[in-house]
């Protein structure tokens, strides 16, 4: 059961291997994990991720493959990690995603809707699953990891802007949906994060670690409140940005 | 039957489930065997967890009222719903008072058993179970008439067992004779922890009640300043016009959630200022009523709004007697973290009962109410455990909202005597809590 700091002892992590879920699961082992279920695509990344929760803290990890791309495959994985935790499941984690090279996406249609159903497609229906778990077990948490991108889409990365944009909304419309049943949904925002999925890019403005990100999350977890925003500063600059006139927001962004 | 979001008093960490009100044995006995997960609650005191159960069973035990008449040994059977609240009321014009009381009223009789609840005579008169004559108790293997003769190892895994023996219907108790609703109160102030502490350990067993109130907000001299009241029930000859009246309803009440800023370091600090000057320096004999001097906190209702919609959290450990430097080290580590805490409750252990899970043993006991919020505090209150722990201590149960698993065998090393009660009359662990999931009491 997750304490009264928000602290959960038994978490499944969608998109295991990702940098940042792997930071939070750091902070959150050495709290109060007892259990970790990782569920990704690289088996080699997961057991490592996996033994990494242990290094932290944990005394029970395990794993799940599977294949973003293929939303079909949405209900088995959230089914099966449920099965392997084989308890009360205190925590989601939905970190599955994928930034791509927008260059090579924006006219390709078959690129640009992979990028679509891994970014919105697959964890929209992994989210439905989760609902219909965690509302009948009447107690926990679901962490939906969107993007900064996802407030105001912008030019070099629209497809994942969009993509985000639209899980970001959708997790809105959930977490309203999830009043009054013991569970609760929070989104985190993220600006720009040194990890595997921006390597090359600069950067920008407002740009954290992993670290920072994990540390944001889990003062988020203990105060409930619906967006935690990484580096918290952002909620007020994109307030800014997000009424910009389009040629300016042009402006800033291309620089 | 209603699906409920239920929380502890300090409204962390809610969950749903299926809420039913049974009426009688018969009916408990119904629900039990129609679910796989059940806990019963009562009026919801219990600070975290205990009384509540996601997407399980949980048996509000409201409607398992009834008083019977006091015997004149003051004997009493009351139903496991009936509030001390209730019981005063009836109890005190006839010149009786519940044998322990915690610093509420609105608690149930059940939840008293099961929380096995101490109070300001616990040096004297132990806790509430040392009180407990005989008990029914609806087990999934049936109802079981339990006593401290009768079943023994169910009766002591049941008092201070947090519900997870099976649902208490009717509880007797013997009451206390009183001559009169007033209390005679000394009050002391003490400008820090050691001169509070000594003057406890040697003149509290004059007294019958005595807590003393700490500030663990102030640092360096006038750390750990406290006020210190003892009492005893005033005779027909101590007050002019002896009266016997039961307790009044509560006349303010807190309508909405305060911003969860409200109590921050500041306010409370001046709180608390506020609180130690207001006490006379040193006054003997004067009167007060029951309920001024027992439940000052029952005046206001649903005060624990004033925390938020974050809520707080209630630490309380005790530690053997030998261990008084450990409560001057939590007061430190506290007062230096500079995380906010309301004026800290004080008190002296006497014997426990041979409860496997009951909280107190010989010694010290110290609980603070700190509201959820500062980063620092889950990391400080994993100190405290750990300098609890070596000193033998333990933390209280119906408090907790965020103790760690690996450390509850070690504070509560009777746990499997506990285990082998409850496995005989609940071999498939029906009986659970939110509480007992998160501190692994019944398994992983």
């Amino acid at each position: 059961m997750e304490n009264a700091f928000g602290q959960p002892q038994n978490v499944v992590v969608l998109g295991g291997s990702s940098d940042i879920a792997g930071a939070i699961m750091k902070k959150l082992c050495a709290a109060r994990v007892h259990t970790v279920v990782l569920a990704g695509r690289n088996q080699e990344r997961l057991d490592a991720a996996a033994a990494e929760a242990r290094e932290y803290g944990a005394t029970k990890t395990d794993t799940v493959l599977f294949d973003a791309q293929d939303p079909a495959n949405a209900a088995r994985t959230v089914s099966e990690s449920f099965e392997k935790v084989g308890d009360n499941v205190d925590l989601v984690i939905v970190a599955v995603g994928l930034l791509g090279d927008q260059l090579a996406y924006e006219n390709d249609p078959v690129l640009a809707t992979r990028m679509i159903m891994v970014n919105f497609t697959w964890p929209a229906a992994a989210l439905a699953e989760l609902r219909r778990r965690l509302v009948a077990q009447g107690s926990g948490r679901i962490l939906v990891i969107t993007s900064v991108a996802a407030v105001r889409v912008r030019r070099s990365v629209y497809l994942y802007g969009a993509a985000k944009a639209g899980l970001d909304r959708l997790c809105q419309g959930l977490a309203d949906s999830l009043e009054g049943t013991g569970v609760t949904l929070q989104i985190l925002r993220p600006g720009q994060v040194r990890s595997k999925m921006t390597t090359g890019s600069a950067d920008i403005p407002f740009t954290t670690g992993v670290n920072e990100v994990a540390e944001n999350v889990v003062r988020g977890l203990a105060s409930s409140e619906r967006v935690i925003w990484s580096p918290p500063i952002l909620r007020y600059v994109f307030f800014v940005l997000r009424h910009l006139p389009a040629p300016i927001w042009r402006k800033v962004m291309d620089r | 039957m209603e699906r409920a979001a239920l929380s502890g008093w300090g409204r962390t960490s809610p969950s749903v489930a299926t809420l039913v009100t049974p009426l009688n044995e018969a009916d408990v006995a119904n629900e039990l065997a129609s679910s796989p997960a059940v806990i019963a609650r009562g009026l919801g005191r219990s600070y975290g967890d205990a009384a509540q159960l996601g997407g399980g069973l949980v048996i509000d035990n409201r409607d398992l009222g009834g008083i019977s008449p006091i015997d004149d040994g003051g004997v009493v059977t009351v139903g496991a719903g009936v509030s001390v609240d209730e019981l005063l009321t009836f109890a005190i014009p006839q010149g009786w008072f519940v044998p322990v009381t915690p610093g509420t009223r609105q608690v149930t009789i059940g939840g008293a058993v099961a929380a096995d609840v101490h109070g300001k005579n616990h040096h004297v008169d132990g806790s509430f179970g040392a009180h407990v004559t005989e008990m029914r108790l609806v087990t999934p293997s049936g109802p079981f008439t339990i006593s401290p003769t009768q079943d023994a190892d169910l009766f002591w895994a049941t008092v201070g067992g947090m519900g997870l023996t099976g649902v208490l219907t009717t509880v007797t108790l013997k009451m206390l004779r009183i001559e009169t609703d007033q209390v005679l109160v000394d009050t002391e102030r003490f400008a820090d922890l050691d001169g509070v502490m000594s003057a406890m350990a040697s003149g509290d067993e004059a007294y019958r009640y005595s807590v003393a109130w700490v500030d663990c907000m102030t640092r360096g001299k006038r750390m750990g300043r406290s006020i210190l009241t003892r009492g005893d029930h005033a005779t027909k000859g101590d007050v002019e016009t002896p009266t016997l009246k039961g307790p009044r309803p509560p006349r303010l009440s807190v309508p909405f959630d305060a911003p969860s800023g409200l109590l921050n370091p500041l306010s409370i600090k001046v709180f608390n200022e506020l609180w130690f000057r207001s006490a006379p320096r040193h006054q003997l004999g004067e009167a007060q009523s029951l309920s001024t001097f027992f439940h000052p906190l029952d005046g206001v209702r649903d005060w624990n709004r004033l925390y938020g919609r974050r809520g707080f959290v209630q630490y309380q450990f005790c530690v053997p007697g030998s261990a008084g430097e450990t409560v001057v080290d939590a007061i430190t580590r506290l007062s230096s973290s500079r995380v906010p805490s309301f004026l800290a409750v004080l008190k002296r252990f006497g014997a426990g009962t041979p409860g496997p899970l009951s909280f107190p043993m010989p010694g010290w006991t110290l609980a603070l109410d700190l509201p959820v919020g500062p980063a620092k505090l889950p990391g400080v209150l994993d100190d405290l455990d750990e300098m609890v722990l070596s000193a033998g201590g333990r933390i209280y149960f119906a408090k907790d909202a965020r103790l760690s698993p690996q450390k509850v065998r070690a504070m509560y090393p009777r746990l499997d005597e506990f285990l082998e009660a409850k496995n005989r009359v609940d071999p498939e662990h029906k009986m659970v809590s939110d509480l007992a999931r998160r501190l692994h009491l019944v398994g992983e």
